[in-house]
């Protein structure tokens, strides 16, 4: 096997592992096997059945148990004499600091969101320990290593955000089968069964404001005379009939755009609408789609079957689960949630001449569900054990980035690329000041922390300071008095700050738990354009590298979980997934090997389209760019 | 279970969702009929058997009737350690016990003896087989007798040495569609038989073939005993 200085390496390190999924079961397993003694694990999720088609350290028994401490266990039974540390817990808690950090020779993540990975990436580069970061999205998956000043940090290369919609496409000109999901998830399953004090923009119109007026308040509410069935007709005909003859009725809207129709209940043969069998799965859950006989999630419904699916999921939910209503939010694993959001989004759809979606796909969408099997993370947890012996060895001139592909490129389905240096313009390594383009007469101090602070700079507990003075900040023991100034401020509108934010103001911006800090330039801008720019706010300032960017031919179509995160990730069809650029042979020659500064054609890899299966021992002929020597 | 299309259970479903939605519904139909045949439960294998096992396929029969060493528990997380769970207990009937929890709606079985010497009528049962630890002579005979049968099994043997490795595929004569952008291309390729592709003479390959295949042909061999490093100078 390793060779001994390998093996005592191995022996005598400790390892962090950043969750027990999909890549943590295979990777607990990999390292257990390969010798490692010291092994500590966090994850604050629990065991769904879902997993258990690829976390094979899961049984069925353990459905709702903490998945870092079932893993332990199972990984125990065949390595008994390992110590193996579980932590069902959030990796962003304060207790894991930068000092918990420090501890561990390499940091190895299997994660599954863009949030916790820089989290842990900033710790990472705080404590100074390696991290190897690692994602899967079916048969793609991607393993690379992150060494303090050496290679880029794994926030060096932007990562694709998670894609958002401007209000007035959902509520009023939707265009594509996921504007239709938020509408139904976001708005009506919201406004229907959730919470009512919530602000909802389900009436509003593209050229109105908000405009919930008490009229519109009663719409949804069911009324004293009225039985379920006669409820739901009502909300059918005001939603899918009622508002849209209202937006038809600006015509401007509908110039360049294809015209919905209203639909009515009466314009639908809905039929015999009794229930005709029992209206449970076989697991228990309350089903529309059991009752109505509708036994296959794959299908394609019709409108009529769709409008049925409505009724009665409605109807359910008000007989048999009338606690639940006005508690609830979307939740994917609610089969009648997911029916009741698939049949609205369906019928909307059917009245905007968008293709309608069986349940299965309107699940996926809905839900952000990543698709995934065992092999590829099986594949990947080898990979980041080979990567983890590398930096335990200090073998800092032998990492690499490897891509897994589905179909080979250049004959290879794996594709080993050198790290990147650190780009100078990162602003979590290299401290480059950011731009933020804004309104400062409108936007308030709240929705930059939000929209900026929280969301893209990917800060939980920041702490912002104009010159000498703050702001606002986040903590445990700050006085009531700073508190009740910070509460105000974040209500203020930038230019009327204590501290007036304006063009030309440079804010800093702290974590203290993240230990990371930026300076951000504020500009003065008047107007946002709703549809590009619906925050109302431009941050820029960081800038590519100049070699190619071979994250986003990965990120592009969503290779990695990372690249995946929120609405419209149209992926859940069943089908198999269209490979991303990574196999077209353009400027990436099959993958993101061979750069070297501006130039994007390599240079020793056009002579092999007679090769037969080629290993390289020799990998620096196969991947020239900028390297991290 | 009758009826034109065999709907996949609800069960089936929610376990298989998130592969399902990799490989589609009508694959993991597909799967959950195939039975597999597998021979030598070293690590490598027993990281396939896991991978099929939670794909979901029909049945999976093994084949090791070696009693448990030092080296079989080093890469095989299918065995527990303890003494006791092992004793008296086949390699294959171990891992099986083991191979069950990972999947309960998949069969998994022993078959004991020298699977080489059986006849067509066992390997018809299967429709793909997996060899290891298996030397070129029953290699060779395995895949002559799945050969001569109508039904077309999926052949594949595989071997590792310490960091590396060889799988060898036989899917005879394989029909296959490709999708362009504009088009669905019928495609088809002609595998060689095992004894085929081993018969190649050396000086017949490319030259870039890689150094690894002539190692693990000379490790292969029956009386070779040279340590293959020699050929990765």
């Amino acid at each position: 096997m390793a060779s001994d200085q390998q093996l005592s390496a191995i022996k005598n390190s400790k390892v962090l592992m950043v969750g027990a999924g999909g890549i943590g079961c295979e990777l607990l397993k990999t390292l257990a096997l390969s010798g490692f003694q010291d092994i500590h694990i966090i994850d604050m999720d629990t065991i769904e059945v879902s997993n258990l088609n690829r976390q094979f350290l899961f049984r069925r028994s353990h459905v709702g148990q903490s998945k870092a401490k079932v893993a332990r266990d199972a990984v125990l039974k065949f390595r008994p004499s390992i110590s193996i540390t579980s932590y069902h817990a959030n990796v962003k808690d304060p207790q894991f600091s930068v000092d918990f950090f420090k501890e561990f020779n390499v940091v190895l993540n299997g994660l599954d969101n863009l949030d916790a990975r820089r989290h842990v990436n900033r710790l990472c580069l705080a404590a100074g320990v390696p991290l190897v970061e690692s994602g899967t999205t079916g048969f793609l998956g991607q393993v690379s290593v992150h060494l303090k000043g050496k290679t880029e940090c794994y926030e060096c290369q932007p990562k694709p955000a998670p894609k958002t919609y401007p209000v007035c496409t959902i509520t009023s000109t939707p265009s594509k089968f996921v504007h239709c999901i938020v509408w139904a998830k976001d708005l009506l399953f919201a406004k229907l069964f959730g919470d009512k004090n919530q602000e909802n923009d389900l009436n509003v119109r593209s050229n109105d404001g908000h405009s919930s007026s008490d009229h519109s308040e009663d719409v949804f509410e069911q009324r004293e005379d009225e039985d379920v069935e006669q409820y739901g007709r009502r909300i059918y005909d005001h939603v899918f009939g009622y508002n849209i003859e209202v937006a038809l009725s600006n015509e401007e809207t509908w110039k360049n755009r294809n015209k919905p129709r209203p639909i009515y209940v009466k314009d639908v043969p809905t039929g015999n609408l009794t229930q005709q069998n029992g209206n449970m799965r076989e697991d228990g859950d309350l089903s529309a789609m059991a009752s109505l006989g509708l036994k296959n999630p794959q299908d394609v419904w019709s409108l009529a079957e769709n409008s049925k699916v409505f009724f009665e999921a409605l109807k359910l939910f008000f007989v048999n689960r009338p606690k639940d209503i006005g508690n609830l939010t979307f939740d994917k694993d609610d089969q009648l949630a997911v029916e009741f959001v698939t049949a609205a989004a369906n019928i909307r759809a059917s009245s905007f001449g968008i293709p309608l979606h069986s349940l299965f796909e309107a699940k996926g969408i809905a839900g952000n569900i990543v698709h995934a099997v065992a092999t590829t993370n099986a594949v990947v947890a080898g990979l980041i054990v080979i990567e983890a012996i590398k930096v335990l060895q200090k073998d800092n001139d032998n990492h690499r980035m490897t891509y897994c592909l589905e179909h080979p490129a250049r004959k290879m389905l794996l594709m080993p690329a050198e790290p990147f240096e650190p780009n100078k313009s990162c602003y979590v390594c290299s401290e480059t000041p950011l731009s933020l383009e804004v309104n400062t007469c409108r936007s308030k101090l709240r929705d930059f922390v939000e929209k900026i602070v929280k969301s893209k700079l990917g800060m939980n507990f920041p702490l912002i300071m104009h010159g000498s003075q703050i702001l606002y900040e986040v903590g445990d023991d700050l006085d009531a008095d700073m508190v009740a100034i910070y509460s105000a401020n974040l209500e203020k509108v930038l230019s009327e700050l204590p501290s007036p934010v304006t063009s030309g103001t440079m804010l800093s911006i702290e974590d203290l738990q993240q230990e990371f800090s930026c300076t951000i330039n504020i500009k003065h801008r008047e107007e946002f354009d709703e549809e590009k720019e619906p925050d109302g706010m431009l941050l820029s300032g960081w800038t590519q590298p100049s070699t190619l960017n071979k994250n986003e031919l990965v990120g592009n179509g969503g290779s990695t979980s990372n690249a995946l995160l929120a609405e419209g990730t149209e992926n859940a069809t069943g089908k198999k997934r269209k490979l991303s650029d990574i196999s077209k042979p353009t400027t990436s020659d099959g993958s993101g090997l061979a750069e070297s500064g501006n130039q994007n054609q390599p240079e020793s890899l056009d002579d092999d389209d007679d090769d037969d299966l080629f290993i390289s021992d020799d990998l620096e002929s196969l991947t020239k760019k900028k390297r991290s020597q | 279970m009758g009826g034109d299309e065999e709907q996949l259970t609800e069960q089936e479903t929610a376990l298989y969702d998130r592969q399902i939605r990799v490989w589609g519904a009508d694959a993991q139909r597909r799967l959950s009929k195939s039975h597999f045949l597998v021979h030598g439960m070293k690590g490598i294998v027993a990281e396939f058997c896991k991978n099929i096992v939670l794909a979901g396929v029909g049945s999976v029969t093994l084949v090791d009737d070696r009693m448990v060493t030092e080296e079989a528990l080093s890469a095989n997380f299918l065995i527990p350690p303890e003494e006791n769970a092992g004793r008296g207990k086949t390699l294959a009937e171990l891992c099986c016990d083991s191979l069950k929890e990972f999947n309960p709606m998949v069969l998994v079985s022993v078959e004991k003896g020298d699977v080489s010497t059986f006849g067509g009528e066992f390997f018809e049962k299967f429709d793909a087989i997996i060899l290891s630890s298996c030397s070129l002579v029953k290699k060779k005979l395995i895949n002559q007798k799945c050969r001569k049968l109508s039904k077309r099994i999926a052949f594949y043997t595989v071997d590792c040495r310490d960091s590396t490795g060889e799988i060898f595929v036989d899917l005879q004569n394989y029909k296959y569609s490709k999708k362009n952008i504009e088009e669905t291309v019928d495609c088809q390729l002609e595998y060689p038989s095992f004894e085929e592709a081993i018969s190649v003479p050396w000086t017949a390959l490319q030259r870039k073939v890689s150094k690894l295949y002539f190692a693990m042909r000379d490790c292969s061999s029956a009386t070779a005993d040279v340590p293959y490093a020699k050929f990765l100078f």
